[in-house]
């Protein structure tokens, strides 16, 4: 049941829960205790929106930053990635594999801002080696989501 | 001028859905819950396979019963998903649709005056290709006691000297009525007993909600009496690739394959490579798709519940078959009303055949969110013709 919980939960996560448990063919009860069981667990970590900015009056600019550090003894990675996780405006850290150690992902409300953190705050940090920083375009598809379409009907209506 | 048509063209009915379909069509704003195909795209990975084949240039027949690679690939699907075991060099052809494979099975098997059961409500094109194929169809009606399945007393009473095939569609399209292991079984017996041929339609065999399809082809003693007739439009949302194939002793196989060779000579190429690929690597895209399915099912069994509509609960295909006998009016007629009132467009179970009267077929190949909004009208449809038989 957690599996087809979490698989509808991550495309709707304001889904009504009394639709939820019809839709699964079990108990709302039995919904309400297995999500409060993994929001307990750690397994549900948020219900979050998904927002096309671009669509918006606001300005915001999306950074992918790869970082190469320095692993410290006994640290690994985890020390460093949680200096720069800790600032708000980093949305996500990753360790990854391959050329550059940290994939840190920025949003800024334009470059100047994002400028300034890398040169200011990253690259200054003991242990960061190099980084590269790339501005995000246009975002086609996020979360799963193709956000530059819409989804037209073009079945015939009525077909045996 | 002499008169160019042929008596049994002109004679044969037309298709139920058709009127029906005219009149939607010419509603702009209309919302469907009257189609037969899923609303999902083919994968991409599938659709991306056929795009591949036109690049490298494979616009060429195949040979007539179809690529080799395919018809391997529908015999390690079959005997994944079906356990059954055939011989990809003689028992395999692949068809421009389950479609086709209809029409030519009828057509390598039938002598004129023979009889042919159709168990009914059923799909539309049995009864047409039957005649159209000098057979003589004599017409099972199901009943909704029996939750639309048929049952071996039906059946018997049904056969004459003259009976060679029986049509069996499940899971059905428009009931969603499935044949379980035991039920197949019970009308085995009597096939065996009487000596007639199986023509069985599993096009929809993917998208069962109880327990894994069962093939007629799987119970000991049918294989050897059985053309049986799948595809990829249903399970993998590829209708209009065309793409089905039929399976069967060697002997029928090769008959069919002679019409097949003259009227149609190979099924489309591009749509072979992709369902290489399909059956390959699409059996987790199938099982999505089921699964969104069945979300689905259940909920508008949990809606037509709530509303106090009639319905046995389907567990096959992707439609519901609600009764509607209580408002006392014609499926047509409840149907005709709904479209011009709400601007919902449902199929009336007549379109499947007399035995559909006092039904309505609704598919369930929309997104919740459009069966949401259908079903908000549905609901107040219904309580405006219970008042109106509470004030006459």
């Amino acid at each position: 049941m957690r599996e087809q919980i979490l698989a509808i939960l991550e495309k709707n996560s304001r889904i009504d829960l009394k639709e939820l448990a019809v839709l699964l063919g079990v108990e709302e009860l039995d919904i309400v205790n297995e999500m409060a069981a993994m929001e307990k667990e750690g397994i549900i970590c948020g219900y979050h929106t998904l927002i096309d900015w671009e669509k918006t009056s606001i300005d915001k600019v999306t950074a992918l930053i790869e970082v190469r550090v320095t692993p410290q003894r006994g640290q690994g990675f985890d020390n460093i990635a949680e200096r720069i996780y800790k600032y708000p405006e980093v949305t996500a850290v990753y360790l990854i594999s391959g050329a550059y150690d940290l994939l840190v992902t920025l949003d800024g409300k334009n470059l100047r801002e994002i400028s300034r953190f890398v040169s200011d705050k990253l690259s200054t940090m003991d242990y960061v080696l190099s980084t590269a920083t790339h501005f995000i375009l246009k975002k086609y598809k996020d979360h799963g989501t193709i956000l530059a379409k819409k989804y037209e009907d073009e079945r015939e209506k009525v077909s045996p | 001028m002499r008169n160019p048509l042929a008596d049994k063209a002109v004679e044969l009915k037309p298709s139920g859905i058709r009127k029906f379909f005219d009149i939607v069509s010419e509603m702009k704003d209309a919302i469907s819950l009257g189609v037969g195909e899923p609303d999902f795209d083919t994968p991409w990975h599938i659709r991306d396979e056929g795009i591949y084949s036109l690049e490298k240039g494979r616009t060429f027949y195949t040979s007539n019963a179809g690529l080799k690679e395919l018809k391997v690939e529908i015999c390690n699907y079959l005997k994944r998903r079906f356990h059954l075991s055939y011989d990809y060099v003689s028992e395999v052809l692949v068809t421009v649709g389950g479609s086709e494979a209809i029409d030519i099975a009828l057509r390598a098997m039938i002598n004129p005056g023979d009889e042919v059961l159709i168990p009914q409500p059923s799909y539309v094109s049995y009864e047409p290709c039957a005649i159209l194929a000098d057979a003589v169809p004599v017409i099972i009606n199901l009943k909704a006691e029996n939750e639309f399945r048929l049952t071996a007393a039906e059946l018997r009473e049904a056969i004459t000297d003259k009976t060679k095939i029986l049509v069996l569609p499940f899971p059905n399209n428009p009931t969603g009525a499935i044949m379980e292991q035991k039920n197949l079984e019970e009308i085995a017996e009597v096939i065996l007993e009487k000596d007639i041929f199986v023509i069985s339609d599993e096009i929809y065999g993917e998208l069962t909600y109880k327990e894994d399809h069962v093939s007629i082809a799987a119970i000991p003693g049918m294989q050897e009496r059985t053309i049986l007739i799948n595809g990829l439009s249903k399970s993998h949302a590829m209708t209009g690739w065309r793409l089905g194939y039929a399976c069967g002793p060697k002997e029928i196989i090769a008959q069919m394959l002679k019409i097949h060779q003259y009227a149609i000579m190979c099924a489309p190429t591009t749509s072979q490579y992709a369902a290489v690929e399909a059956l390959k690597n699409g059996d987790e895209d199938v099982k999505q798709m089921r699964e969104a399915y069945n979300q689905r099912r259940r909920y508008l069994l949990y809606a037509f519940r709530q509303m106090g509509l009639e319905c046995f609960e389907p567990y096959g295909a992707f439609y519901v078959f609600p009764c509607i006998k209580e408002f006392g009016m014609t499926s047509e007629k409840f149907a005709e009303r709904f479209l011009a009132e709400e601007k919902v467009a449902v199929v009336p179970g007549t379109a499947f055949g007399d035995s559909g009267e006092g039904f309505l077929r609704i598919s369930y190949a929309y997104s919740l969110e459009n069966l949401k909004v259908a079903i908000g009208r549905l609901e107040k449809f219904v309580h405006r013709l219970r008042e109106e038989q509470g004030r006459s």
